[in-house]
């Protein structure tokens, strides 16, 4: 158990050097936008829509008693969607596609040598390869949550006006009820911390995997599996330390 | 030149290089050859310092490569240049920006400083006109050539091949020891070459080393390899009916 960590230690602190050429990160970090951030805003969106429509849907069903006002289902939604819904769930779910990619694409260039050709023209490939894409990560997954939640919001929304149950009206006073700025920092420290872990755990994989394709693969597995534990671990961990 | 002075190597219990001193001249090819897992990569690696090694030193022309910090390193890094036994292009890169790579990173060249280079190296390889290829649209001959025409990009001093042509078919595989050995002769590079391919040992082998079991076994040339009385070099030379008729 302590190897693996001081492993991973280790690896963080080649990352985190400057890199060689300033102009060749920009533009791997521009490449690294698209694959772990754009390319995912679809799957994100739509997740999210229908997250934030069964959170509505459930909360109106369970509001029997007349003295709880149906403005309740508006808290609600945002209230799951800012505190865990969107940083958290949307977070394991990046884990598992981000992830699996990070890990299997460093992983690939381990076992077909790419990472030993940039290392002998004398480039720190951690570096190289692992900064970019916790860069990238860092930046973008903060506006994936933030769009995360205003598509949950408008999922609850959606689906409070076609069941009828919670008029358009009641719903949005519901989401500007006792608003508190804090909760959205909140969510954007945890999305910033998954986002590390993510692709730090995953780069770590991908860079110490030995082996051919199916080494890849496990690697890859792995990637997502200690990825989202970690979301899980730090999400306690911060939920204590930031809300208690 | 390149020296290896009293080497070892070991993984974990297993001692894959057992005290190798070797080596390696200017200007000419010198090819390691044994069997496969004899400890030919190994000690390759080890020479270009993707493995540290246990004991021992490595001279680049006099320069301790063993002790040298990592700035030093670096500055040697980029005087040599090495072909992956698969290649090792990077998958996500043309095979323009492959070979542009190097130069985009160490040099301060201007783009078309940099593509008068990579179109330069392509031709030096009988490769024009392939410049906006990937590497997944390549067959393994142009690979290969692609991985030299890489790592002669920045005109390195040393040159490492490994296996250069494993996987190639017979006449490629002559192209490409050909083309190894002419860019040796023209740059003056100290070029060294790890083989179990006979051919390559014949046609091309101007000093040659075999290693058994992680120990330098014999040295000689491609005039006197046929000749040894070594048991281990003839059983490896001559395990195939060719050889063996050759010999006679
Ligand atoms: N990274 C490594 N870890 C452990 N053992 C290794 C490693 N690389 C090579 N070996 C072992 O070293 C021996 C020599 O391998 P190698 O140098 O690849 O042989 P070859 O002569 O075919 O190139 C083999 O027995 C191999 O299993
Ligand atoms: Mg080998």
């Amino acid at each position: 158990m302590l190897k693996p960590i001081g492993r991973y230690i280790l690896l963080m602190l080649r990352v985190f050097k400057k890199p060689d050429k300033v102009k060749i990160f920009r533009k791997q970090l521009f490449t690294e936008f698209q694959s772990l951030g754009t390319d995912s805003l679809g799957i994100v969106a739509i997740i999210s829509v229908f997250m934030g429509a069964v959170v509505a849907i459930q909360t109106a069903y369970n509001i029997d008693s007349p003295l709880i006002p149906l403005t309740m289902v508006g808290f609600t939604a945002r209230q799951s969607m800012v505190l865990e819904f969107s940083p958290t769930i949307v977070s394991l779910i990046l884990a598992g596609k981000v992830g699996s990619r990070i890990a299997s694409e460093i992983g690939t260039m381990r076992v077909t040598e790419q990472i030993d050709a940039l290392k002998i023209m004398g480039i720190n490939p951690p570096n190289y390869l692992i900064l970019p894409k916790i860069t990238a990560a860092i930046l973008y997954n903060p506006i994936l949550i933030v769009l995360s939640i205003i598509m949950g919001l408008f999922g609850g929304w959606l689906a409070c006006i076609v069941t009828q149950l919670v008029t358009s009206q009641d719903y949005i006073s519901g989401l500007r009820y006792w608003f508190e700025a804090y909760t959205i920092f909140y969510a954007l420290i945890k999305t910033v911390v998954f986002a590390f872990i993510i692709t730090s755990i995953s780069g770590y994989f991908g860079y110490y995997t030995t082996g051919g394709a199916l080494e890849v693969g496990r690697a890859s597995t792995k990637a997502v599996v200690f990825s989202s534990i970690f979301i899980i671990l730090f999400n306690l961990i911060l939920t204590q330390l930031l809300l208690a | 030149m390149i020296e290896a002075a009293n080497i070892s190597k070991s993984f974990g219990e297993k001692e894959v290089l057992k005290n190798i001193s070797v080596q390696f001249e200017k200007g000419i090819t010198n090819l390691i050859i044994g069997r496969s897992g004899s400890g030919k990569t190994v000690l390759m690696k080890c020479l270009v310092g993707l493995f540290n090694v246990d004991k021992g030193n490595i001279f680049f022309d006099d320069r301790d490569f063993s002790n040298m910090s990592i700035k030093e390193k670096r500055d040697i890094r980029q005087e040599l240049g090495m072909l992956f036994q698969g290649g090792a292009l990077f998958d996500s890169m043309t095979v323009e920006q492959n070979i542009m790579f190097p130069l985009s990173m160490f040099t301060k060249k201007s783009i078309e400083e940099k593509l008068e280079r990579v179109n330069f190296c392509l031709k030096r390889v009988n490769l024009e006109n392939s410049n906006k290829l990937f590497p997944s649209e390549l067959s393994g001959g142009m690979i290969k050539r692609v991985a030299i025409a890489r790592a002669i990009s920045l005109q390195p001093k040393y040159l490492f091949c490994d296996e250069p042509n494993s996987g190639l078919d017979p006449m490629t595989s002559g192209v490409i020891d050909n083309l190894i050995s002419e860019i040796t002769h023209e740059y003056q590079i100290t070029t060294v070459i790890n083989t179990h391919d006979m051919n390559s040992v014949l046609e091309i082998g101007e000093k040659i080393v075999f290693i058994n079991n992680g120990e330098l076994w014999w040295g000689g040339t491609n005039q006197n390899v046929l000749k040894t009385n070594n048991k281990e070099l003839n059983d490896f030379i001559f395990a195939t009916e060719l050889t063996r008729r050759l010999k006679k």
